[in-house]
């Protein structure tokens, strides 16, 4: 039994994402979730499945408030930014097995006005080895932890930070073409270069926004998306995967090869499609390198060659392989990834506005998180 | 307010992981070593990958190492290293075949290349922790 096209996406939400939402975190979910439903024509009392990110809201909390009679699964995806990606994967394996037909997958924060990145990873279990051992010498947020990973980089393949700054300078031209993106301003490769140091190579623009706000996806049965109110987006391959040494980026054999390497093959697979057919790709993009190791790590390159792929032009929008045409988590929103999958299914309806793809037909959409965990899905417009 | 100081993240150890912080303590860098099948293990956790046993032994690292990549944190993530900024994080490939991440002394930025030997060394913190360090050999 194959996942294949078991489900579809049929609705898609989000709020306006700022930075001092003055809301509820739970208020703007049921926001987001509640647009998200009726993108899909569905009422609230037809959800009867939730995957909630998992952090702060749990599956009772729509229960309550949208009034479900009978929630028949929830689950969570503890997987960081790789959550979202491998919620469709969880939801289209329990439609699959026949438990629900209409599962609600929903994230919302309040990242940038709440508790900041640095002082939030050292309550998360995913974290639990790196708060004891790494946190007390200086060790404490992502950049830190994934910055070693992008000087091996350089170290072996000559990658260079200004190939970099072409993935931060594409993805905010695209946010500035969404109209609901928290960064508007243009940048340049210089202003990457002239961005202050983070941690060493990461600099500023390098680096993800924190973010307030929300964003839902619902997942239907396939055989129910086809009558419903939006063109389906069917899932064609989705699959999971953790690195080598999952809890300790430090003792990974490769620093370079992320969990997607494990992943993407197997969605590839189930897909039945090549790297040639991908019209737009979604990559999660906590930081620039994370990007660029994606795309290695999902085949378009060889490893150490994603630096002259991105430093080329070929993510842009007309490019061979466009990506992040939302403005992603650099330069729309830090919703992890939640937005990603809005904007696929987005693209291939043909209702991505300003930044749409000519004709996309199929794209896919990836998943990055704590230390390396990858999900991807591949999608096709019904 | 300016001046007060913010403590740094401390280590909670675990009955699984307390003979590292105590071998710190005494200025040793233990690595856990399977009882069983011997495989070394790092960081300490409760079980062999290899052969499933829990049951461990410890064994003093030698100290020499490589240096396989590096980061220099010049935002302060955590109040407590405000003062440090900049600082550099060094992994680096034990003689033993595992990996130490720690701060730099004695080494320049600019000197830091992939295969560089260094030796491990200890520097005392706050509330009687010491912490592993990596220094230039010689």
């Amino acid at each position: 039994m194959s996942l294949r096209e078991a489900a579809a996406i049929s609705g898609v939400g989000e709020t306006a994402y700022t930075r001092g939402s003055g809301k509820s975190v739970l208020a703007m979910q049921l926001e987001a979730a509640l647009k998200a439903i009726q993108d899909a024509g569905l009422s609230p009392k037809d959800i009867d499945g939730i995957v909630p990110y998992g952090a702060g809201v749990v599956a009772e909390d729509f229960i309550t408030n949208f009034g479900i009679a009978d929630l028949r699964f929830s689950a969570v995806t503890p997987m960081g930014g790789a959550s979202c990606v491998a919620a469709i994967q969880c939801a289209a394996a329990a439609i699959s097995a026949g438990i629900c037909n209409h599962v609600l997958l929903v994230i919302g924060r309040n990242g940038f006005s709440g508790n900041r990145i640095g002082a939030r990873v050292a309550q998360m279990p995913q974290f639990r080895t790196i708060a004891e051992f790494e946190m007390p010498l200086g060790a404490i947020a992502p950049a830190q932890l994934y910055a070693p990973m992008a000087r091996r980089h350089m170290e072996l393949y000559g990658t260079k930070s200004e190939q970099w700054a072409e993935i931060a300078v594409s993805t905010r031209h695209n946010a500035i073409l969404n109209g609901n993106a928290t960064m508007t301003k243009p940048i340049t490769v210089e202003d990457h270069q002239n961005s202050r140091m983070i941690s060493d190579p990461l600099r500023l623009l390098d680096c993800s926004l924190e973010s307030d706000g929300a964003a839902a996806v619902v997942v239907s049965a396939s055989d129910r998306a086809k009558d419903m109110a939006k063109r389906p987006i069917y899932v064609m391959g989705v699959a999971e995967g953790h690195p080598d040494s999952p809890s300790a980026i430090t003792q990974r054999p490769d620093l370079t090869r992320l969990g997607l390497a494990k992943a993407a093959p197997k969605a590839f697979a189930m897909a039945g499609v090549t790297h040639d057919d991908i019209d737009v790709a979604e990559i999660y993009d906590c930081f620039t390198y994370i990007v660029m190791c994606q795309i290695e790590d999902l085949g378009f390159v060889k490893k150490g060659e994603g630096g002259p792929f991105v430093g080329d032009g070929n993510i842009k929008l007309g490019g061979r392989l466009p990506i992040n045409t939302h403005g992603g988590l650099l330069s729309q929103s830090h919703m992890a990834g939640m937005n990603h999958i809005c904007e696929l299914a987005r693209q291939l309806r043909g209702e991505a506005g300003r930044a749409q793809v000519a004709d996309a037909e199929i794209g896919l959409v990836t998943g990055y998180g704590d230390m390396g965990d990858g999900s991807i899905a591949i999608m096709r417009r019904g | 307010m300016s001046d007060q100081v913010v403590a740094k993240p401390m280590p909670e150890p675990t009955p699984d992981t307390q003979p590292y912080w105590d071998g710190l303590r005494a200025r040793k860098l233990l690595i856990q070593s399977c009882a069983s099948c011997g495989k070394l293990r790092f960081y300490p956790r409760p079980m062999c990958d290899a052969c499933y046993s829990m049951d461990s032994t410890w064994i003093e690292a030698s100290g020499n190492g490589t240096v396989h990549s590096w980061t220099v944190t010049h935002h302060p993530f955590h109040a407590g290293f405000k003062g440090e900024v900049p600082y550099i994080l060094a992994t680096v490939d034990l003689a033993e075949g595992v990996r130490l991440n720690a701060q730099v002394r004695g080494i320049e930025r600019d000197a830091l290349q992939m295969g560089l030997p260094v030796k491990v060394g200890f520097e005392a913190g706050a509330d009687g922790l010491n912490l592993p360090v990596v220094k230039p050999t010689g």
